[in-house]
């Protein structure tokens, strides 16, 4: 599932309010029958929704591996551990004693999308996945997303580039100043609807 | 060779500077709390010590193993059920309330022991010497210097060798990813006022074997402990038993020129330093 929408629409606030980190009423957000508006961040962890936050927001004092484990802290069953992740991300092996910092950004955030896995989430929650990023990292972080996604886990991606959003994801939603101004399969809706719900101009 | 002498005493002592700043090191370096009442609480496990010292009528020493996890497990509620409501944006509430309560505990004191100064008995640790050429070294001071470093190595390992001390470091990072990670903060945090309290512990009893105390005196080791935390830089734990050994150092040998020059030397040499390398000694290098 994608998310677009301009700057302010509200993106990274739905995201921030789904893992908990904006307090909102029990009721507003519902996840498996569950009222989980209110609950804790680590609550909320542990029930299975994992956050690759914007701007990878790394532990600069914790090294690549060290991060990576600190991902694997809530501890849910599931195929994603340290080896998967290496794997996944040779790259990240390499350099596992390095500090998380001296890593160019597509490496990074990398290392935030392995964090992420190693919670072994049912539903996973990339904020901005290619902002700031050079075109060729962008380019093999969404090669990767099929192999991450495959193992049934769900993922919602919010994302700039909506030609990109909606050609990985079979649902999109756009955003506009806080309220769904568009919805629909990935592969129904047309770029005149995207342009009408992105600017709204009825 | 009274001044090799005062040095070598200054280092010792400072050993116990290190511990009266280690747990104010590591609460500040955790969640960014200045606990005013830090000196208080090296005076209260100082007490506490002596009670269990009189009630169960044993060594100073092997009442650590009652007062260690007292303050660890006191460090844990006070952390949870006070401190952190007072964290967030603002620093003025935390320092608010940490000087509340460090009136709360001189008063609680005063009432509970009274004012006079009180001592721990230690027997023969605290006369017995060992003889370095000329030099004749307290066991006592040898042992806080050794306790102070095995502390702080102890820490140290904790902080970069364990899942705890990645906890510490992730939440003191970045507290809003650490609990997208499952952990709950609170919780952390009170791990660290445990840690830090438990630390203090030590240094409470090490300090009543060797000086007498009152009430009163936590101040006094509130600002021993900040200087050695600021003179080695902070979030360094080395760095903060190298300030430690510098402040004892600059006291001893302030002393051993004019007996009246002992804390106006260790200051002295706290604001120089400060002057010098705003910073500390050793500042920790972050990214």
């Amino acid at each position: 599932m994608a998310i677009f929408g301009a700057n302010g629409a509200g993106k990274t606030t739905l995201l921030r309010s789904i893992a908990g980190l904006i307090g909102n009423e029990a009721s507003q957000i519902t996840y498996r029958g569950r009222s989980i508006g209110n609950a804790r961040p680590d609550v909320v962890a542990q029930m299975g929704l994992a956050m690759v936050p914007e701007g990878r927001q790394l532990f600069p004092s914790l090294s690549v591996e060290e991060n990576l484990m600190i991902g694997g802290r809530v501890n849910r069953e599931g195929p994603w551990n340290l080896r998967k992740v290496y794997d996944l991300f040779p790259i990240l092996e390499e350099r596992k004693a390095q500090a998380s910092t001296s890593l160019s950004g597509g490496q990074q955030q990398m290392v935030a999308i392995g964090r992420a896995l190693m919670a072994n989430p049912d539903l996973i929650m990339f904020d901005e996945i290619s902002l700031g990023l050079a075109p060729v990292i962008i380019r093999d972080i969404y090669k990767a997303l099929p192999g991450i996604v495959g193992g049934g886990m769900s993922a919602v991606i919010v994302e700039q580039d909506i030609t990109k959003a909606l050609a990985v994801s079979s649902r999109v939603y756009c955003l506009q100043e806080g309220r769904v101004s568009l919805e629909g399969r990935s592969d129904a809706v047309s770029r005149e609807d995207i342009a009408r719900a992105y600017f709204e101009v009825e | 060779m009274d001044f090799v002498n005062a040095v070598v005493q200054g280092t010792l002592l400072g050993g116990l500077y290190a511990l009266f700043a280690a747990g104010l090191s590591l609460i500040f370096g955790v969640m960014r709390l200045v606990n005013i009442a830090h000196g208080d609480l090296i005076v209260l496990a100082a007490y506490l010590g002596l009670t269990t010292t009189v009630v169960l009528g044993v060594h100073p020493l092997v009442a650590l193993i009652v007062v260690v996890p007292a303050m660890a497990g006191i460090g844990y509620v006070l952390q949870r059920g006070v401190l952190n409501h007072t964290l967030g944006d603002d620093i003025l509430p935390p320092l608010l309330v940490t000087f509340g309560l460090s009136v709360i505990i001189q008063n609680a004191l005063l009432e509970g022991y009274s004012a006079d100064p009180q001592k721990m008995d230690a027997g023969v640790l605290e006369t017995a010497s060992v003889a370095l050429g000329p030099l004749s070294l307290g066991l006592l001071p040898l042992l806080t210097f050794a306790i102070a470093v095995a502390v702080i190595a102890g820490l140290q390992w904790t902080f970069y060798r364990t899942p705890l001390g990645r906890a510490f470091r992730a939440t003191s990072d970045n507290q809003d990813i650490a609990q997208l990670m499952g952990l709950n903060k609170r919780h952390v945090f009170g791990l660290a006022m445990a840690l830090a309290l438990a630390v203090t512990a030590v240094a409470g009893i090490l300090l009543g074997i060797r000086t007498s105390f009152d009430p009163s005196v936590g101040g006094g080791r509130l600002i021993f402990g900040f200087e050695a935390v600021i003179i080695g830089g902070l979030g360094n734990l080395w760095g903060t038993l190298v300030g430690g050994v510098i402040l004892g150092v600059a006291q001893t040998v302030g002393a051993t020129i004019n007996p009246g020059w002992q804390l106006l030397a260790g200051h002295i040499a706290f604001l120089v330093i400060l002057a010098v390398r705003p910073n500390g000694l050793f500042p920790r290098i972050s990214g």
